[in-house]
């Protein structure tokens, strides 16, 4: 098992936000979570990627290594688990390459980098031609690539993807998934993606969870979930 | 009123508004580094100014170190203090909101000064400079070898500042952490790392300031609050968080200042910067370089 999550339970202020909530990934699987607006799947990420503290009484087990004794910036430079954030917040200031190159800084395989960075710009052409730009000043999409690219670049072993889908057009939406599957099958990268769009979330994944109010209350493979009713009438349209 | 508004008048005043706005120049560029990566002012951003100067002094007056090596040390030891009071002072507080860390710099500033006073006493204190006071000649107007020294300082940091903020790893993580500190955590910058180095390089370039302005004003320990006032009133002018902002209003504030003190009343010179500041803030309060955008993302 690459990483195992139990009885996560995370809490702004007063607001339990997850409530104990078990599940794990094996190595080189595409686990995604689907649910509604607010449920909580933005906070599970970014509780993995030690973004938010957590509640006492949470285990996460990331490759026997407790996840808790690490900090944001030691889980993607020592541990590999790279954390692509909604709406994607690059370095808008900063150029397409300096985007990538930041994520790079923390790496102790630099003879590595070369290689990654030749691969982000297969996987993403667009990005290779834009590569002097201004981030901010690139297109919806472009700004997916580059956030997927600098993740790649963290060194990633575990990808975290949060809402990926989110503002793009359907055939770039396409696009994106494409390249993600493609980074999971060639690139030896573990995906966990949570996203509100569960019919393209469950196509992508081999096996998923649903996520209701900070509870998990439905997992098993994506064509289980696809065919159980109350997933159905509650995030396909029926 | 001076004699008359010839042409050498305003030329002298000149060279001395640009003397004193390098020091501004200087010390608002301290203020902007802090800022971007923490998001506060750091009002004993003046009090490294004067650390810097006073242990300048006794270097090379009372201990009669070499003037390069002097300088090597007290830049040293001013950027230890900073790192020191971010280690002890920044660091450990939780949450880290904006006003608590300004108080706290408050009284950090209030113990440097207390402490400068206990080592150095009350008076000011002379110092030699660093290549005589034989003044050169330009078109009428004198300027001290002093003068050009400062000038030249400001140019190689200013030169050093924008070579370690575009084509430095480092520095190109320290703006990552001041665009977005979120992201620049996922991305593996050790965002806590680099408001560290933040305080030391602005601690560090407070002390350079403090050195090559000491010979001219002579230091004591009571001068942190002015200059840093000043100072802050550069950064504010050239925007928050703009270096090269920083810079330009720093020498237009010093200009300012130089000729309000010429040409007007010698007396309210100090106020005339003052008198910037609040002009500035109430007409723009974004700063003459810096966007009103990005100043209503800030949180101070």
């Amino acid at each position: 098992m690459l990483l195992s999550v139990e009885n996560l339970s995370v809490s702004y202020g007063k607001i339990r936000a997850l409530q104990g909530i078990n599940f794990n990934i094996d190595e080189g699987e595409i686990v995604s979570i689907i649910g509604a607006n607010g449920a909580g799947k933005s906070t599970t990420l970014r509780a993995i990627s030690r973004m938010v503290p957590v509640e006492p009484g949470t285990k996460m087990i990331y490759q026997d290594q407790d996840l808790l004794t690490y900090t944001a910036d030691k889980v993607v430079s020592r541990l590999g688990i790279s954390h692509v954030p909604e709406g994607r917040r690059l370095f808008g200031n900063l150029t397409v390459m300096e985007n990538l190159q930041l994520a790079t800084f923390a790496r102790k395989d630099r003879d590595k980098i070369q290689a990654d960075l030749k691969r982000v710009f297969e996987i993403f052409p667009r990005l290779d031609e834009r590569r002097e730009q201004k981030s901010g000043t690139l297109s919806g999409g472009e700004q997916q690539m580059l956030a997927i690219g600098r993740a790649f670049m963290s060194g990633r072993k575990i990808m975290l993807l949060d809402e990926p889908s989110m503002g793009l057009a359907p055939l770039l939406m396409l696009n994106v998934f494409e390249a993600l599957k493609e980074i999971n099958r060639e690139d030896a990268t573990t995906i966990l993606l949570v996203e509100q769009n569960a019919r393209l979330a469950l196509q992508f994944a081999r096996r998923g969870y649903v996520l209701e109010s900070g509870n998990l209350v439905l997992e098993g493979s994506s064509n289980e979930l696809l065919e159980n009713p109350e997933v159905k009438k509650a995030y396909l349209g029926g | 009123m001076s004699s008359g508004g010839s042409f050498t008048d305003l030329l002298q005043f000149i060279f001395m508004g640009l003397q004193r706005g390098s020091i501004y120049a200087m010390v608002a560029m301290g203020f902007n580094m802090i800022y971007n990566s923490t998001g506060i002012i750091n009002l004993a951003q003046g009090e490294f100014v004067v650390l810097g100067g006073l242990m300048m002094v006794s270097l090379t007056m009372s201990a009669n170190i070499s003037l390069p090596l002097a300088f090597v040390i007290t830049v040293f030891f001013v950027t230890i203090v900073g790192i020191l009071m971010e280690r002890f002072t920044i660091n450990p507080v939780k949450p880290p909101t904006v006003m608590r860390l300004i108080i706290i710099t408050v009284a950090v500033s209030i113990l440097l000064k207390g402490s400068a006073m206990c080592f150095w006493g009350k008076e000011s204190h002379y110092m030699k400079h660093f290549s005589g006071t034989e003044p050169f000649e330009i078109m009428g107007a004198t300027i001290l070898p002093q003068t050009l020294w400062i000038f030249g300082i400001l140019i190689i940091i200013v030169a050093a500042f924008i070579y370690f903020f575009n084509f430095t790893m480092t520095g190109k993580s320290m703006r990552a952490c001041s665009i977005n500190r979120d992201a620049a955590r996922l991305a593996g910058i050790n965002d806590r790392k680099m408001v560290m180095l933040s305080f030391a390089l602005s601690a560090g370039i407070g002390a350079i300031a403090g050195i090559i302005v000491t010979p001219i004003i002579q230091m004591d320990y009571s001068r942190g609050a002015l200059l840093g006032i000043k100072g802050f009133g550069a950064a504010v002018v050239g925007g928050l968080g703009n270096s090269i902002g920083a810079v330009v209003a720093g020498l237009l504030v010093g200009i300012l200042e130089a000729l309000g003190g010429g040409y007007i009343s010698s007396h309210y010179m100090d106020a005339f910067a003052l008198l910037i500041l609040l002009i500035v803030l109430f007409i723009r309060p974004s700063g003459i370089f810096g966007s009103r955008e990005a100043s209503r993302l800030k949180e101070f």
